[in-house]
């Protein structure tokens, strides 16, 4: 976001929309999040022209076509390294990628990996369905153990992979997580992966209407949404429950749910937010794959690095600095020289 | 040139052309001593041609055959274009060295040993049951067989050093030796050690007194009697250097992106034998370079594709393997009709084969190696030098007509050197892109703006109103949409194919060096080269009716090139794999050729071809 040129006309969703028929099946989770992104863009006050969508195969990866903006629908598990070139050729784009789990976590690991690693100004979109959708129903990385799919009628017995976890691994200086359903929150965690300077890896829980219906219908129906969701706040004390009566509380090094209605424990034995602080980033990760806790969303874990972009051209502003612009004659007359008359 | 007057007592003799060979333990500097005969070579105004030649270990136990390196040099008063048939020089450091290298020295030939080496261990680890040095079994050679081990100690006693860094002299002193026999002046190494040693006076100290104790000693033995002495070559008139192929390549890349004033990108990962690229192009970031070593060879390519789609020059180098892990990316390029240039410096294959050493074995990689209809423009330079034109045509086609190029090296040509005549930088061609400034009316993505060379416009993100997506489903051939239409679709094939085939039109025609019909027509591409021509030369000089056409342009091949092949009675190609362009050769015209493969990781030799022809036609 090196450029936030103020934009003439005041935009709005509709400047986002594009002349594509949307093809996703009836009921996808994937609509809500493209018109989150189409609300939540028009407010970040920049010229469209500036936006460039990346994504590689999936349903996911069909998003570029339907925004009114620069897309580049690339190939399997490819579109993090594709951004990567995007955003070195011309840092000055707003760079998104629009992936999901298979895409980026299965044939794309590598690559997401090293975005993260190397943390280019680029927003990571990871739809998170805990399926294959696009190829008809085959289990993904993020699959729950033992589940029953096209590819493993006796159910899978793979492990589920932690993206956060993974993320926070690879050195990720933006990690949030987010709701398809959950408008209001998903718009702004679209708007605070903006925000952020560096590689921000938003994991949207994304709903598979046809494939793995209901995958998180804990997080999403009432009331058990509420016992099942941490909103995490900056600097606010880990609340849930509907009367917001349940909280985190640390026990030395562990995590532990306590129930602030029973007397024993008040609002001030809570853990404190920080989205800084590494150490309760672990902890946040993990949690997601605790039995009996809720599951952390909001901005997990925050922090500001140089971009691997502005590092590069520094690298360069100092070379030309100490070097002089390259001068290609001199260059190719390097070393021993002789003539012949 | 102060150090080089000759001792009165010695004869010297007058020869057109030399081929030596430097060969010893990975450790022994080989590589070095090679490089600066070279360099004073050059600079003294021989033709030449280099092969290195090194183990793809990183350090096979010493003294192991395994672990022999080899530099190989011609050099010449007349025009050569090899790095030499047989050697007429062998400097065998160790016993290893001698073993490997022995059955390539020519008969008569001449060894220089350094017998401090020659002990019973060395013997051992190279074979050899007893010293070649005693005993007779050398008696068809000239042996030089010198303690240099010893005389450098001797030579550098004053200067108070330990003596294992006294022994790492040892090959100044081979190198001294050598410019006392071809009458080399001296003053470019002493230079070089200067520079290079900078920080460590004692250790330039200790080296120059090496070189000159070699050189001393050639003067004084009376082991050599004689020395050579090869004249400047007649050259075309231009400020020259020596360079490797992999420096041009990379000196042609910067130039193009010099001439085609926009942002340059070189992705890379590292790989034998095109790292060097990446190494060479990393230290030229005044000029405004992005180099980017990327997590694997997809990255590498799609990383050069995004960097492409933004509006750079974007450029990708590897080797086999990689190539082979770039090429469903190389179908992206390809669907969206994106400039991009992917350099394959090829080794020996299959699978990780011999990165060290030299084939060209993938030519079928390059034309075809791809899922679905996926043509792509594939040229291959056919000298060091040549490297330099080749990736700046590529540059140059890719911009213009927005399609990936694919550019073939190979071991050899990136690690081997010959004089370059350095261009004039004004002199290169304008490259000029299809970039859109600012959106038209009736602005398509995905339109052919410029039929001659079947072009869309470059839509970069950044400019108001060319918002539009693109990506690797079928497109809809104007707008650029998805489109599963199937009159679209084959249009699309179509039209991709176009793409390629009028290149053709901007590439030059191809004519035969020789006669324009004869019995015999030697067809080769890439590294072949300069072992074709010498052939040919040789057997012309014979009076044998045989011509020699070169391939630059291999996809699309030269518009005429059907009409140039039937003027010839027979076509030979070599090919340093299975006969991959005789395959192409005989799909496309309908021709049957004679296939003349070698596939041991060694280039061809002027001999070689100069014997195939004779076998063909016999000797005129
Ligand atoms: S298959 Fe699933 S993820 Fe894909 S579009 Fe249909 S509902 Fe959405």
């Amino acid at each position: 976001m090196t450029t936030n040129v103020a934009v003439s006309h005041k935009q709005s969703r509709k400047d986002y929309v594009s002349d594509q028929v949307v093809r996703w099946c009836p009921g996808c989770g994937d609509y809500s999040i493209l018109s989150q992104v189409q609300k939540a863009f028009p407010e970040f006050g920049r010229p469209k022209e500036e936006f460039v969508f990346v994504s590689g195969i999936g349903c996911s990866s069909r998003f570029p076509y339907y925004m009114n903006t620069n897309g580049f629908h690339t190939i399997h598990g490819r579109a993090t390294a594709v951004a990567t070139g995007v955003k070195l050729a011309n840092p000055d784009l707003s760079v998104w990628v629009a992936t999901g789990d298979g895409d980026s976590l299965s044939i794309g690991g590598n690559h997401l990996i090293h975005l993260l690693r190397r943390n280019l100004d680029i927003n990571i979109l990871l739809f998170n369905n805990r399926i294959y959708g696009l190829t008809k129903g085959q289990y993904s990385p993020t699959s729950e153990m033992g589940k029953f799919t096209k590819s493993t009628p006796f159910g899978t017995l793979e492990r589920p992979f932690n993206p956060a976890a993974f993320a926070l691994g690879a050195a990720s200086t933006f990690i949030a997580r987010s709701l398809d359903m959950e408008g209001k929150h998903l718009q702004e965690m679209i708007t605070a992966s903006y925000r952020h300077r560096g590689t921000s890896f938003l994991e949207i829980y994304q709903n598979c209407r046809i494939f793995n219906d209901n995958a998180f219908i804990d997080l999403l129906e009432k009331p058990q949404k509420f016992e099942n969701q941490l909103i995490l706040e900056h600097y606010r004390p880990m609340l849930f429950g509907a009367n917001k009566s349940k909280g985190i509380r640390m026990d030395g090094h562990r995590p532990q749910v306590v129930d602030l209605d029973g007397g024993r424990y008040s609002v001030n034995d809570l853990v404190i937010h920080d989205k800084h602080d590494k150490m309760l980033a672990n902890v946040l990760c993990e949690l997601t794959y605790m039995p009996d806790f809720p599951t952390p969303l909001g901005i997990i874990y925050e922090d500001n690095q140089d971009t691997y972009e502005d590092q590069v051209h520094k690298q360069m502003d100092q070379a030309v600095a100490q070097l002089g612009e390259g001068d290609l004659e001199q260059l190719l007359h390097d070393g021993h020289t002789w003539e012949v008359q | 040139m102060s150090e080089t007057t000759k001792s009165p007592k010695k004869q010297t003799e007058q020869v057109s052309q030399v081929t030596i060979r430097f060969a010893g333990d990975s450790g022994d500097g080989m590589q070095l001593t090679g490089n600066q005969f070279s360099d004073t070579s050059a600079i003294f105004g021989n033709d030449l041609a280099t092969l290195p030649d090194y183990p793809s270990e990183i350090r096979a136990p010493a003294g192991s055959l395994a672990g022999v390196s080899s530099y190989q040099i011609q050099f010449a008063s007349v025009e050569i274009h090899t790095p030499g048939d047989e050697p007429d020089v062998l400097v065998a450091m160790n016993p290893a060295a001698l073993k490997v290298h022995l059955p390539d020295l020519r008969a008569q030939g001449t060894i220089i040993a350094n017998t401090a080496n020659f002990n019973k261990r060395n013997l051992q680890l190279a074979g050899w049951d007893e010293n070649p040095l005693e005993g007779d079994m050398l008696k068809d050679y000239r042996v030089i067989a010198v303690d240099m081990h010893a005389l450098v100690v001797d030579a550098l006693k004053d200067i108070g050093l330990p003596a294992k860094i006294m022994a790492r002299s040892t090959n100044m002193f081979a190198l001294g030796l050598l410019y006392w026999m071809y009458d080399r002046p001296m003053d470019s190494t002493f230079a070089f050690l200067e520079d290079k040693f900078q920080k460590r006076p004692e250790i330039i100290e200790a080296n120059k007194k090496a070189v000159r104790a070699g050189y001393h000693f050639g003067e004084t033995t009376e082991l050599t009697s004689v020395s050579y002495v090869v004249t400047k070559a007649k050259k075309p008139a231009g400020t020259y250097r020596n360079i490797m192929g992999n420096h041009a390549l990379a000196l042609g890349l910067v130039a193009a992106g010099k001439g085609s004033d926009l942002p340059f990108i070189y992705a890379g990962y590292p790989i034998t034998p095109a790292s060097d690229i990446l190494h060479i192009l990393a230290g030229y970031k005044n000029f405004r370079i992005i180099t980017f070593q990327a997590e694997d060879e997809i990255a590498a390519v799609t990383a050069a594709i995004g960097a492409a789609y933004a509006g750079a020059l974007a450029v990708t180098g590897t080797s086999g393997p990689g190539m082979a892990l770039k090429s469903e990316a190389l179908g992206l390029a390809v669907s969206a009709e994106l400039p991009l240039v992917v350099v394959n410096v090829q080794r020996g294959g299959p699978s990780t084969g011999m990165p060290t050493k030299t084939e060209q074995a993938d030519l079928s990689q390059a034309m075809i190696g791809r899922n679905g209809e996926t043509p792509m423009v594939v040229l291959a330079a056919s000298t060091p030098a040549d490297c330099f034109d080749t990736a700046y045509e590529a540059c140059q086609i890719a911009i213009e007509h927005m399609v990936p190029v694919i550019v073939l090296s190979d071991s050899y040509l990136g690690n081997g050197s010959e004089p370059w005549r350095i261009p004039d930088v004004n002199g290169l061609p304008k490259i000029k892109n299809r970039l859109v400034k600012e959106a038209g009316d009736k602005f398509q993505p995905f339109a052919i703006v410029d039929e001659k060379y079947m072009a869309r416009s470059w839509a970069i993100p950044g400019i108001p109103g060319l918002e539009h997506r693109i990506g690797g489903l079928e497109k809809d051939s104007l707008t650029g949409n998805v489109s599963g239409d199937f009159l679209n679709h084959e249009h699309m094939v179509d039209r991709r194919q176009k793409k390629i085939d009028v290149v053709a039109d901007r590439i030059p025609l191809a004519k035969a060096y020789g006669d324009e019909s004869g019995d015999l027509l030697v067809l080769g591409w890439g590294s072949t080269y300069g072992a074709i021509r010498s052939g040919v030369d040789r057997a012309r000089a014979k009076g044998v009716s045989v011509s020699h056409v070169h391939l630059k342009h291999l996809n699309p091949f030269p518009r005429n090139l059907g009409e140039v092949l039937v003027k010839f009675s027979r076509i030979l190609i070599p090919e340093m794999n299975k006969g991959q362009l005789a395959r192409f050769i005989r799909a496309e015209y309908l021709i049957d050729v004679l296939c003349y493969s070698k596939i041991d990781g060694r280039p061809f030799v002027p001999s070689q071809i100069e014997n195939k022809i004779a076998e063909i036609l016999g000797d005129a």
